[in-house]
Parts: structure tokens; C-alpha cells; sequence
């Protein structure tokens, strides 16, 4: 609600897509936390489930009949997926918090060229890494 | 293209119930920019447009909007560089309106302030300085394309974890953090670091980089964010290693003034 003289115009979650120049790092940040997000969900689930066998063994064999069936299996594959590409972009945020990839310090003569661009390489490498285990991780799964 | 048609996003306290886009024509003329636009609408066709500036040549900060959806300076962006005859303009996001284009920054310079962007020394020499503090120029390259911010906010709008999360302090405030975190000068980084830990500082950043690509004077926040982050790793393993700030080089004793240089006059005040 405005206030008595001031609007408010915080984006929200809108802002992780919305309110820049929509560059490619942008996108790894939003899929970084959905994937953050859903990777906890399935551990949750995963804790529920696997916990129904100190129920006792009928509680545990109807827990996995619930957790059977194709669909279970497109989200399992979704999950490691995800696994896979919150993984490899971890250890590129984590390298780039070390300061490696991110450049040193330089005069701003335009056309700038900032830490965006010098790590540039290392987020493809990395993303095309996602891919790779994501491809060989179906393979597995459903080959 | 003789015209340029300008949406630009209005909002009256106390009488608007939300904002809303209101649509001008502007003739376009050559060199023309986002500022001169608005000028314009204000001058012919509506003197009740509110907006911010002031310097007109990117040095003030003020006139921070989002341009067809990029935050930018309005006197920076000429029309033919956006390559359409439309221009959206709003205020920067992730600020509260005050009015029409112009968003309320005081909360952006409370947290500047929170992190202390001044010299801090244990020697009290700042403000007894009898001379200079040495500094070689590899020193001064750590710090000075920090330095170079004008406080423009944009890269407070395009910052997704600032759309979402309050407490963040944002990618402005914390370069300026770094930037005298690494001044040799210095030696406020354990100060400092009270502020920088917690949900507040540089952990909350994930490096989507927009800060970096929108800041219209190459600062390049993204980077100085990642650095302290390091400063801040390194300083948990004590491996930081600065024990004391630069030395004052103190007046020279034994120069003499050279031949036919004339005296400075006397002062007039004190
Ligand atoms: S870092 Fe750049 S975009 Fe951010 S306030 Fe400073 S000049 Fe503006
Ligand atoms: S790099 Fe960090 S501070 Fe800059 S826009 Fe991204 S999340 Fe925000
Ligand atoms: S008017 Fe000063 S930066 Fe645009």
C-alpha cells in the first residue's frame, strides 16, 4: 500500500528476471536458487519417505509404492539434473567469492569490460559441464 | 524517424491511487537524450513532470531511470542508441516513488553511510595531518575504479537479490565498503566487517552480475563484492596480513624553494 507520500516499487521475486539487461549470469542466479529450492523439497521428501520404515516394514513397502511410476522417475531425473547444475555452478560462485575469474581492479575506459565478461568462459565451461552429466545422468536412468 | 513517442510513468501523492504510463510525442532532434526528451514534455506540454538532475553529464548521479527496461542515467542515453522511436521510462525500481521519475534514495545513502566510506585510522592522523600518506600507484589501482561511483542507484535496481530481499545492503554500499577496506590508508576493516557479516553483506550476493552490467561508470560492483568477499575468507584464516595504515610522509625539512617561484600570498581568513 502507499504510504502517505512514497509508492513502493521493490521488484520482488519479479526483480531475479526482471529489471536489468537480462544477461546470461542473471538466469544462473534465478536456476541457482530454484534449483537450491527444489533440491531441498526432494531431501524433505526424501527424510518423509525413508522414515516410514521405522513404522515398521507395511508402512515402508506402501511409502515406495508411492514413490514408484514413471512420473516419480521424470522427477527423480529432474532432481539430479538439478543436482548437477546447482553442483558445478556452486564451485563456479564459490571460486569467484575466492576472487579467482573475477579480474583485478581497472580503469574504466569505455566500452568497459568488467568481471562479468572475465568470467564469462568459466560460466560457459561450467554450464556445458551441467549439460554433460545432466545427458549421461538420463542415459543411466532411462537407458 | 522525426518523432519519438515517450511512455513515461507517472505517479501524484495524494492523488494517484497507483502509477500509471502517460504517452508524449517528442520531436526528435540530433544529439538528442533521454534528459533533453523530458525537457521538452515538461516545457511544451506538461510542467507538471517531476524528475531528477542535475549536472547533465553523468556525474551527479541523480538522473538514475529505468529506459526501456535497463536502469540508466537519462542525460548518458541518447534516443538513437536505443534504436526505437518508443521510450519507456519509469522510476528505478526497487525504490520507493516519491513522485512521477524521481525515487526516494535516502535509504540507499543510510546503508552507504552504515559502512563507513571514510579513512578510518587508529593514529588520529586525519585530521592532525602535518603532510601526505605514501601510497605507490599498485595500491591506488585496488581501490580507484571503485572510486569512480557517482551514487546513481542503478545498480541498486538491477540487483535481483535486492528486489527480493531487504536487508541486503546492495551492490553500491558494499563496493564502497571495499573500496576503503582496500585503500592503504586505511584500516577500518575490522569496523567495518561488524556490518558486512549476516544477511546484510556481500554473502547475499550470487554474482548475476547486473549491477556490473548497468553501471553507467564501469565500477563494476560485482567485482569489488566478490574481492571483499575474499578479504573477508582470508581475514577468518588471518591471512589478511595488513597490520598498520600508510605513513605520513610528513613536510619535507631540508627543501628549498627553487629560484623565481614567487611567494604564496598571505591568507585572508584565520
Ligand atoms: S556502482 Fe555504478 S551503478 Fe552503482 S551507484 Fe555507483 S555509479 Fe551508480
Ligand atoms: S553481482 Fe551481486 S550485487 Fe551485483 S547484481 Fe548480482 S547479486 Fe546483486
Ligand atoms: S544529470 Fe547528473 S548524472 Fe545525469
Amino acid at each position: 500500500m502507499p504510504s502517505e507520500n512514497h509508492y513502493p516499487n521493490r521488484l520482488g521475486i519479479r526483480g531475479w528476471l526482471f529489471g536489468g539487461n537480462f544477461g546470461f549470469e542473471r538466469y544462473l542466479y534465478a536456476l541457482h536458487r530454484l534449483t537450491g529450492l527444489g533440491i531441498l523439497a526432494y531431501f524433505l521428501l526424501h527424510i518423509v519417505v525413508t522414515s516410514s520404515r521405522a513404522l515398521g516394514p507395511e508402512a515402508w513397502r506402501s511409502a515406495m509404492g508411492m514413490v514408484e511410476g514413471p512420473l516419480f522417475k521424470v522427477g527423480e531425473y529432474l532432481v539430479f539434473a538439478a543436482f548437477a547444475f546447482h553442483g558445478l555452478n556452486g564451485i563456479r560462485l564459490i571460486l569467484l567469492e575466492l576472487g579467482i575469474a573475477v579480474g583485478r581492479p581497472i580503469e574504466p575506459v569505455y566500452p568497459y569490460r568488467t568481471s562479468v565478461h572475465v568470467q564469462r568462459p568459466l560460466a560457459v565451461v561450467v554450464m556445458l559441464l551441467a549439460a554433460a552429466v545432466a545427458v549421461l545422468g538420463g542415459f543411466n536412468l532411462f537407458g | 524517424m522525426s518523432e519519438v513517442i515517450f511512455h513515461v510513468r507517472r505517479y501524484q501523492p495524494g492523488k494517484d491511487a497507483r502509477p500509471y504510463y502517460q504517452e508524449f510525442r517528442v520531436p526528435l532532434t540530433p544529439g538528442l537524450t533521454v534528459l533533453d526528451g523530458l525537457w521538452h514534455i515538461k516545457e511544451t506540454q506538461d510542467p507538471s513532470l517531476a524528475w531528477r538532475f542535475s549536472c547533465r553529464m553523468g556525474i551527479c548521479g541523480s538522473c538514475g531511470m529505468l529506459i526501456n527496461g535497463r536502469a540508466r542515467l537519462a542525460c548518458n542515453t541518447q534516443i538513437t542508441e536505443l534504436g526505437t522511436s518508443r521510450v519507456c521510462i519509469a522510476p528505478l525500481p526497487n525504490f520507493d516513488i516519491i513522485r512521477d521519475l524521481v525515487p526516494d534514495l535516502q535509504p540507499m545513502f543510510r546503508t552507504h553511510k552504515e559502512m563507513k566510506p571514510f579513512i578510518i585510522r587508529g593514529d588520529g592522523l586525519t585530521e592532525s595531518s602535518e603532510g601526505e600518506f605514501i601510497q605507490t600507484s599498485e595500491e591506488l589501482e585496488h581501490y580507484l575504479q571503485f572510486s569512480y561511483c557517482i551514487k546513481c542507484g542503478c545498480c541498486m535496481a538491477a540487483c535481483p537479490t535486492v528486489a527480493s530481499d531487504r536487508e541486503y545492503a546492495g551492490p553500491m554500499p558494499l563496493a564502497q565498503a571495499h573500496r576503503y577496506n582496500r585503500d592503504s590508508r586505511d584500516m577500518g576493516f575490522a569496523e567495518r566487517k561488524q556490518v558486512l557479516g549476516g544477511g546484510r553483506g556481500p554473502w547475499r550476493c550470487h554474482f548475476a552480475g547486473e549491477c556490473s552490467r548497468v553501471c553507467p561508470k564501469g565500477v563494476d560492483p560485482a567485482r569489488a563484492i566478490q574481492l571483499m568477499k575474499r578479504e573477508l575468507f582470508l581475514d577468518v584464516l588471518h591471512l589478511r596480513g595488513k597490520s598498520c595504515a600508510a605513513p605520513c610522509a610528513g613536510k619535507p625539512t631540508d627543501a628549498k624553494r627553487r629560484e623565481g617561484i614567487p611567494e604564496a600570498p598571505k591568507p585572508t581568513v584565520g
